[in-house]
């Protein structure tokens, strides 16, 4: 098995964020996830591709511990960040889930207020001293989450009256207004149009500065646009891994090759 | 061409499609066959109702002046209230007669053949018994006319309500057409007056021979005590039972089973929680009879279910995509419920105590067994001592009116369901209110 010290060298640390050792995931008697080992680098985008039902969401899930609510789900083997078990009895899910940030598939904003939408995770993690200094968090990850403009005359307005792409550019800023390290996003655009699509995508990658992004997609075309490091999911087996342009151009595996030219999948 | 498919015209309408709409349209004259046969008898019951009731909201009052003769309440004129307090009741009925008696003397409103005694019988016999309590509380006025306002006894009450008539009287022995003319007579002048009855929503029960005493202050005081009772053990338990069950509980058989079970407490009669109650509450953990707070725990036992049981529906309603975000930014379990979900859920939980309670309030059985079927003269007294006090609920007023003999109480028994519908509407307005207020999209 690993231990800490063998990934703590100077490699390690400064290029990979998340490693996965093992990972087996079982809902009930479903195998969903076979043994994956994957290494996810800082200030990278990581993209996981395959077909539906393939496990890329279940994997994803893993990583913020999301899978611990469902009763049934079992999770074996190591996921490290920066070095730490994620799995380990001492972490707090709620501890881990605010430095791995999640946007999901449905945008699914509070049934609040703008502001409270993004002041939310600040307030009950308390990194706020007081009112200004909230205030700021708010701006600050509005901005970042590329909605400021749009929302800053009406941020007592409900977060459920904004149009689909902004509710997901809201849930983008609420995320990263904990300051997670990691962002997780199950496929965030798969409920936008095209023009919602493009403006979260040129998110991402301006996010990538600051985060180590993982993204779930169903579209080869984004993947491609968005991301650095591909990953290639099949059956609940990590089929590829590799850099997105070898991936996509000059792939290793028959099954990859099949999807990415449309033949499985 | 002899080989052309025939096909057929949309402008003419096949057997498939006529079979198809006249079985509509029968389906259509059921569903308002139904709507019609409800509505009547909804109107049936309702006419039937405030036909009825409406009457017990009126009442026939007399106007006389009576001189509080010191000869009779003070004999030996010491003012001593201890003395004043030794004349009962009958004592005071002698003064009512003198009054009347001064009035029979006057021409305009002398009727042959009534005879004092009679016409002293036309005024409640509670009548002396309010006079008695005005001296008390006033013996200085001992020596005065005073003008007071009587209750006219029920037969002259139900006169001018139509029970009675000239013919019936005739033949009751309870009442004479003498009497009636006197009645009457008292009109004329202006001192027979009718007007609305806040006694019967102030007043306590009254014995079988003065049903125009007979108020429902005391039923609507236990039923209210009942219902605060139900509200603050069924809403925090209910709440924090299904918010256990349906968000942290693992599930598993025991669950399942504890499920199970709320659904079939649910279905359980009320008559067997009205056994539970007088094992439990007063044999053995030694609470008073006929007391709001035994009822109240016996309502809760009841209205728990229904309420565990919306909040449950309530809380699946609220969709996971708000959980998963609330879990998503760091929220642990805990605060995912109680900022997110539970708020989310307030319409359907607040509507579904609302009707909780509405049930309890009209829940008849259970409080029979526990003693609340008792004549109860004394007002309860505030909370929370109050809640230990003998009471009656308005659900059992109306049993134990129905069950009496004179018609004046039948009267009243509808009187008091109009009340108790009018609690209901009441509550089932809130219920909708607060939903409204509180249903937000999402």
């Amino acid at each position: 098995m690993y231990d800490a010290p063998q990934l703590g060298n100077a490699m390690d640390q400064t290029t990979t964020k998340i490693s996965a050792r093992n990972v087996q995931v079982h809902y009930g008697d479903t195998h969903a996830i076979k043994d994956v080992n994957v290494d996810i680098d800082a200030k990278t985008v990581t993209a996981f591709i395959g077909p539906s039902g393939c496990g890329k969401s279940t994997f994803l899930r893993c990583i913020n511990r999301m899978n611990d609510t469902i009763d049934i789900c079992r999770v074996t083997g190591d996921i490290l960040i920066d070095g730490e078990d994620i799995y380990d009895k001492r972490v707090d899910p709620v501890q881990l889930r605010a430095k791995v940030g999640m946007v999901f598939q449905k945008p699914n904003p509070f049934p609040k207020s703008i502001y409270d939408n993004v002041a939310y995770g600040p307030r009950i993690h308390g990194l706020a001293k007081n009112k200004s200094e909230l205030d700021e968090i708010v701006e600050k990850s509005l901005r970042r989450g590329a909605i400021w403009d749009e929302v800053k005359d009406r941020l007592d307005a409900p977060g459920t009256g904004l149009s689909g792409g902004q509710q997901q550019r809201l849930c983008i800023a609420r995320a990263v207004a904990t300051e997670p390290e990691v962002l997780l996003m199950d496929e965030p655009c798969s409920a936008l149009d095209p023009i919602a699509t493009a403006q979260v995508e040129e998110l991402i990658d301006e996010l990538r500065s600051q985060f180590s992004v993982v993204i779930v997609t169903h579209s080869m075309q984004q993947a491609a646009r968005v991301s650095q490091k591909t990953a290639f999911f099949h059956l609940g087996n990590l089929v590829e891994f590799g850099d997105t342009t070898q991936i996509f151009t000059n792939p290793q595996d028959e099954r990859t090759q099949n999807y990415i030219t449309g033949r499985i999948g | 061409m002899t080989d052309v498919t025939p096909t057929t015209s949309i402008l003419t309408v096949d057997d498939r499609t006529r079979r198809r709409n006249v079985a509509e349209k029968r389906f259509r004259t059921y569903g308002v066959i139904a709507i019609t046969l409800a509505m009547l008898a909804l109107v049936g019951l309702m006419t039937s109702i405030f036909s009825g009731g409406l009457p017990a909201f009126k009442q026939t009052f007399i106007t006389l002046d009576v001189y509080l003769d010191p000869a009779k309440l003070d004999k030996d004129g010491s003012s001593d209230l201890e003395k004043i307090r030794k004349v009962s009741t009958f004592g005071y009925a002698p003064l009512i007669k003198k009054a009347l008696e001064e009035q029979l003397a006057k021409p305009e409103l002398a009727v042959e053949g009534l005879k004092s005694k009679d016409a002293a019988k036309m005024i409640s016999k509670e009548g002396a018994a309010e006079m008695r309590r005005f001296v008390l509380a006033n013996p200085d006025m001992i020596g005065e006319t005073v003008s007071f306002k009587f209750l006219a006894s029920g037969r002259i009450d139900g006169y001018y309500k139509g029970r009675v008539t000239m013919q019936s009287a005739e033949r009751d022995k309870n009442v004479s057409p003498q009497q009636l003319q006197f009645a009457d007579k008292l009109k004329d002048a202006g001192l027979l007056k009718t007007s609305f009855n806040w006694g019967f929503l102030t007043r306590a029960d009254a014995s079988e021979n003065r049903p125009e005493a007979a108020g429902l202050g005391v039923a609507i005081l236990g039923s209210v005590y009942m219902m605060v009772i139900v509200l603050f053990l069924a809403l925090p338990i209910g709440v924090a039972a299904s918010i256990y069950l349906e968000e942290f509980a693992p599930k598993n058989w025991f669950t399942d089973l504890v499920e199970v079970n709320i659904s079939n407490l649910a279905a359980v009669p009320s008559i067997v929680f009205g056994i539970l109650g007088l094992a439990i509450f007063i044999n053995f953990a030694g609470l008073p009879q006929s007391a709001p707070i035994v009822g109240g725990l016996v309502l809760t036992l009841m209205t728990l279910p229904t309420i565990i049981i919306a909040t449950r529906a309530s809380l699946k309603a609220v969709p996971p995509s708000i959980r998963d975000a609330a879990l998503g930014v760091g929220a642990s379990k805990m605060q995912a419920v109680f900022h997110h979900v539970l708020p989310l859920a307030a319409p359907g939980i607040l509507t579904g105590t609302i009707i909780g309670l509405a049930q309890a309030l009209g829940e008849t059985a259970p409080l029979l067994l526990i003693g609340m079927v008792a004549f109860v003269r004394e007002y309860p007294s505030a909370p929370p001592e109050g809640f230990f006090d003998p009471a009656a609920a308005l659900p059992v007023q109306v049993y134990n009116w129905t069950q009496r003999a004179d018609p004046a109480f039948v009267e009243r028994a509808s009187g008091a369901i109009i009340v108790l519908l009018v609690f209901l509407l009441l509550m089932n307005t809130i219920a909708i209110i607060l939903r409204r207020r509180f249903e937000r999209r999402w």
